[in-house]
């Protein structure tokens, strides 16, 4: 081989392979060297045990692993180099051209001998399910505790078990760092060290506390990385070693990382032991956080209800009947009322949670089988803002990079984001960039961790008042148009110029500027100016961004601005850039994808859009209405109108999630036919008259598209707890209303898919299994996908920029509402709890507590951990307060993971221009100290005791789970 | 459907294009926006306030609707 580049990617890795290669992949020229007389040839910058690895020489190790830089301290993986003195460590040792290696002799092994049996002397002889690397090298090197035997050891040592997921044995810890390690340089949290010296070296979590009492947020890292067995699942202490694993992709947020679940035994006695990060996934490589890692046992909780139900009204109990009956009554039900109201008076809600293919089904079912528009998804309520605004500016409905480019990064600006909560994979990602020295700007209302962490700090925090989010991008738009920051030749080379000439003039006016803007967005004008020169000078700029600036009414203008910003910087169209929508769930980019939007078939195309319709009309063999549908905040108000009346909800819980829950909820009650399908009996269910059992995602069979608009396989490991699939679900019910579906298998769902959208012509499920992911679009151009959307590769080709005015929203402080309330998550909770609030995950996060300055709690008589009362002009509600100076002055936060909370009670119908999405970041509120729960939780207590009381009683079904 | 509801969603449709320097443009912009992502039942609905007068709309929004009646509305009661 020839000195040729060898540009692999740093984590580049074959699908399926698992080989701990010792040190990080290198990219770079290529060297030759000979290993054990084997001519061998690695990038640049490898070690020499990589090196060896690599061309399948065996070289132990124990600190060494490739997700960490080597460390050098177990001395077992020693090595002979000809012209060397001593026996150098191969991981710290880099390749050199002409390098002669001896990987094994009889010097060697008496070496590595000692060290273990030095180790194997303070070590339990016990074996524990877990893998122990210690003890599979003394086995192959024919190493014995009995040399060093009778010395101190830590074998009495107290084992750490407050850890609701993981377990710490300090009597088989070898002291290697590599938890430590994993702690700092994967997640970032610098949870762990190792205290005392020489002898007295332990693992130590915070400041010599518990696991459970420090930093630690419990994301694996270290356990994945511990190679003795010290740090240890529980669930492996409890079910013993893994048979099988399948690969999969985790059902939590919009990072989609990629999992193997390990599992024992078959059939009816399978279960899951254990949820490891995938190395070779290429959204975390190798990395999670606590939810998908360890918080999955919701999946087989008792609360899963399997058996299909119905009801002739929502005070009645539920009875329990086979799937034949319930399905032939939901379709008689929603046929009675199109027959009664007219063909658009029902309608149907895919799910963010469930697989492409399932979603695509239900839009099909709602387009051809009940002949309307009337579909939507969760999208609405948080990223419909990021389809309409990107797809205005940069002609795409997604964002432009994958994760991997913020590696390339020089300056992040975060919006409206919380990621170490919300993304936490993408959040460790992000941090290492900083601690390389990449710049922060951080524009949130309260201090979030990102602003100051380990060895992490903004480089400037625009702590604006809620609302004020488009004040501020123009105000940064301003300083870099007036004080020549423009990258023109960008503009001129990639953007229309009419629009962005009217552009530039509009933000140019004194209006916009930092000064004329600091009153209302109460951000001192030198930041602004001081973050926009950073922005526009510092290299490569990237923007992330979150909620906070799609859920206000002017998400749609906010995400039109950040585009407008980006192009004008240059900031587009290569790595390290980019307008980056840190998505929320785990397949709410695949659901708009697959067409979910009421005004828009599979791959972003207008239902009026002739040509196309008459494509999906030809292969789904109907007619399909030409006009757009009723989006969910729409369908509510038609319910209250009478002119909807049924709807089929896969997978969504509306009453908790929605904003104005009692209009929600008066909405629903006024239906005559809601079916639900899910895996709970939800909050939306207590309004149904038909609950069809849903499957986890550990029952599915399909694909998620995560934030990167990567698209992944789920692979099933249990058979659906119901006896169905959700997408047969569909299936049956189209069939019921007499629209023929016959789909064998998800695959040829997808088949469907791509044969009717050109985003996704080339996928398959054989491209999936060979290339491990594929990032749309995916077709003759890129057909293996695209990672960094370009201009060219988008509909209209050039950047558009749009005018911007700041509009306020009506949600303004008065004197009856003097206060601002937003909304946020934390990490150990995910969106609205039903799968997190039935796990271990509650021992971090168990309820939801309103956070008040300390000088707006003074003046209202509220200490730590009172009860408060919160009204807005929609409702009230009660929580416990937690005074902080995280939120300014005027400003209040919670967040909204359990139910009781009713944080959406106060939520208004207050709503994005563009695309309804629910201003939940900006509610006018009053807070006062109270000292009992509000009228709605006394309503709400009672009404779902009831509808409790009526599922616990309901007639339970004889029959067996019949197919 | 809640008509004071319909009429603030109007408006604010209306506050986004307004800014565009072209009226013409901007009455496009909004009634373009109305025929694109307005269900046909709310469309009628505004049509028929408009046809009332059209209390409460900001002028341009009312401008854009009276102007664009027949493709928002077609098959609206005379």
């Amino acid at each position: 081989m020839n000195a040729t580049e060898l540009q692999r990617p740093a984590s580049a890795r074959a699908l399926g392979d698992d080989t701990d290669y010792g040190t990080p992949a290198r990219a770079g020229a290529a060297v030759s060297l000979t290993i054990d007389d084997r001519e061998v040839t690695a990038a640049a910058g490898t070690s020499v045990m990589r090196a060896a690895i690599e061309a399948g020489i065996e070289v132990p190790k124990l600190c060494a692993t490739d997700t960490l830089e080597a460390f050098g301290s177990c001395r077992v993986c020693l090595v002979e180099i000809d012209g060397r003195k001593g026996y150098p460590a191969s991981c710290t040792t880099p390749v050199e051209a002409g390098m002669v290696v001896r990987t094994r002799s009889p010097m060697l092994e008496k070496l590595r001998r000692n060290v273990v049996e030095l180790y194997l002397s303070d070590h339990p002889q016990e074996d524990t399910p877990g893998t122990n690397a210690l003890r599979s090298l003394a086995q192959s090197l024919g190493a014995g505790a009995e040399r060093y035997a009778g010395g101190a050891t830590h074998l009495a040592e107290a084992k750490d078990e407050s850890n609701p997921y993981f377990a710490y044995d300090p009597a088989r810890c070898i002291v290697c760092y590599r938890c430590v390690r994993a702690c700092e340089d994967i997640q970032g949290t610098y949870a762990l060290t190792v205290s005392g010296r020489g002898f007295a070296s332990r693992i130590a979590a915070g400041q010599d506390q518990s696991f459970m009492a420090s930093e630690c947020v419990s994301c694996g890292a270290c356990v994945a990385a511990c190679p003795t067995g010290s740090l240890l699942e529980k669930s492996v202490l409890a079910r013993g070693r893994p048979e099988a694993a399948t690969v999969t992709t985790c059902a939590y947020c919009g990072v989609g990382c990629s999992f193997r679940v390990e599992t024992k035994g078959e059939g009816a006695a399978l279960e899951v032991v254990r949820m490891v990060p995938h190395k070779a996934g290429h959204a975390n490589e190798g990395h999670a956080c606590v939810k998908g890692r360890f918080a999955w046992s919701y999946a087989t909780h008792a609360d899963r209800v399997t058996r299909p139900m119905i009801r002739e009204r929502i005070a009645d109990p539920w009875r329990e009947t086979g799937w034949d009956e319930a399905i032939a009554f939901a379709a008689a039900r929603l046929r009675a009322i199109q027959a009664e109201h007219g063909r658009d008076s029902i309608g149907g809600i895919t799910s963010s949670r469930c697989t492409n293919e399932e979603t695509y089904l239900v839009q099909k079912l709602v387009r051809a089988a009940f002949g309307n528009n009337n579909v939507d998804t969760c999208a609405r309520v948080c990223h419909s803002p990021t389809g309409y605004g990107l797809k205005q500016t940069l002609g795409e409905s997604a964002g432009t990079q994958e994760f991997r480019s913020v590696d390339k990064a020089d300056v992040i600006m975060v919006i409206g984001a919380n990621p170490t909560e919300g993304h936490p994979v993408f959040a460790s990602r992000l941090k290492r960039r900083l601690r390389q020295g990449a710049k922060l700007i951080v524009v949130d209302p309260r201090r979030i961790d990102l602003v100051d962490s380990p060895h992490v700090k903004a480089d400037f925090h625009l702590q604006l008042k809620p609302g004020a989010n488009v004040a501020v991008i123009n105000a940064l738009a301003h300083v870099v148009v007036t004080e020549g920051l423009l990258d023109a030749d960008f503009v001129a080379r990639r953007c229309e110029q009419h629009t962005f000439v009217h552009w530039r003039d509009f933000v140019a006016l004194p209006e916009n500027s930092p000064e004329a803007m600091e009153p209302h967005s109460g951000v001192p004008a030198e930041l602004v100016r001081g973050a926009a020169r950073l922005f526009a000078t510092a290299g490569n700029a990237a923007i992330y961004y979150g909620l906070g600036v799609t859920e206000h009414t002017q998400g749609s203008t906010m995400v039109m601005g950040i585009a407008n910003l980006a192009m004008a910087t240059g900031n587009v169209g290569r790595e390290g850039v980019g307008v980056n929508p840190l998505r929320g769930q785990n397949n709410v980019q695949g659901s708009c994808d697959m067409g979910s939007f009421p005004h828009e078939l599979p791959g972003y195309r207008h239902v009026s859009h002739a040509a196309v319709r008459g494509q999906f009309e030809s292969a789904w063999g109907v007619p399909l209405a030409a006009e757009p549908g009723l989006r969910i905040p729409n369908m509510f108000e038609a319910a209250l109108d009478g002119s909807f009346r049924g709807l089929y909800c896969q997978g969504e819980d509306l009453v908790q999630s929605d904003p104005n829950t009692q209009h929600v909820a008066a909405a629903l009650s006024a239906m005559d036919c809601v079916i639900v399908q899910d895996i709970f009996l939800n909050e939306t269910a207590r309004y149904a008259h038909v609950f069809l059992p849903g499957a986890s995602f550990l029952e599915k069979d399909g694909t998620f598209t995560n934030a990167e608009r990567r698209i992944s396989r789920v692979r099933k490991v249990i058979e659906p707890l119901s006896g169905y699939a959700d997408w047969e679900v569909t299936q049956l019910l189209a069939n019921a209303l007499g629209y023929p579906m016959r789909y064998a298998h998800p695959g040829e769902i997808m088949a469907e898919i791509a044969a009717l959208t050109p985003t996704f012509a080339g996928v398959s499920y054989a491209k999936l299994d060979r290339l491990g992911s594929i990032q749309w679009p995916c077709n003759g151009a890129a057909p293996d996908g695209t990672p960094t959307v370009h201009f060219d590769s988008v509909a209209h080709g050039m950047g558009k920029f749009f005018i911007t005015a700041d509009v306020p929203s009506d949600e303004k402080s008065t004197r009856r509402h003097p206060l601002l309330l937003t909304t946020g998550r934390v990490l150990t909770q995910y969106n609205f709890g039903a799968q997190t609030r039935r796990t271990e995950n509650v021992r971090w996060h168990d309820e939801d507590r309103l956070e008040i300055h300390p000088v707006d709690a003074e003046a209202r008589g509220i200490r730590d951990g009172d009860w408060a009362g919160i009204e807005s002009r929609a409702g009230d509600t009660v929580l416990r307060a937690t005074v902080t100076d995280r939120v300014a002055p005027g400003v209040v936060y919670t967040t909204f993971h359990f139910p009781e909370s009713g944080a959406n009670v106060i939520t208004t119908d207050s709503s994005d221009w563009a695309t309804n999405c629910p201003e939940y970041k900006v509610t006018a509120v009053q807070v006062t100290k109270v000292t009992q729960p509000s009228e709605w939780q006394q309503r709400y207590r009672r009404f779902a005791a009831e509808q409790e009381r009526l599922f616990r009683s309901r007639r339970q079904s004889d029959a067996a789970v019949a197919r | 459907m809640d008509t004071a509801n319909l009429v603030k969603m109007a408006n604010r449709i209306g506050d986004f294009f307004a800014a565009l320097p072209d009226a013409a443009e901007a009455r496009a912009g909004i009634a373009g926006h109305l025929q694109r992502f307005w269900e046909p039942r709310m469309r009628r609905q505004i049509v028929a306030h408009v046809e009332r007068g059209g209390e409460g709309l900001s002028s341009i929004v009312r401008e854009a609707i009276e102007a664009n009646r027949q493709t928002l509305a077609p098959d609206r009661a005379a």
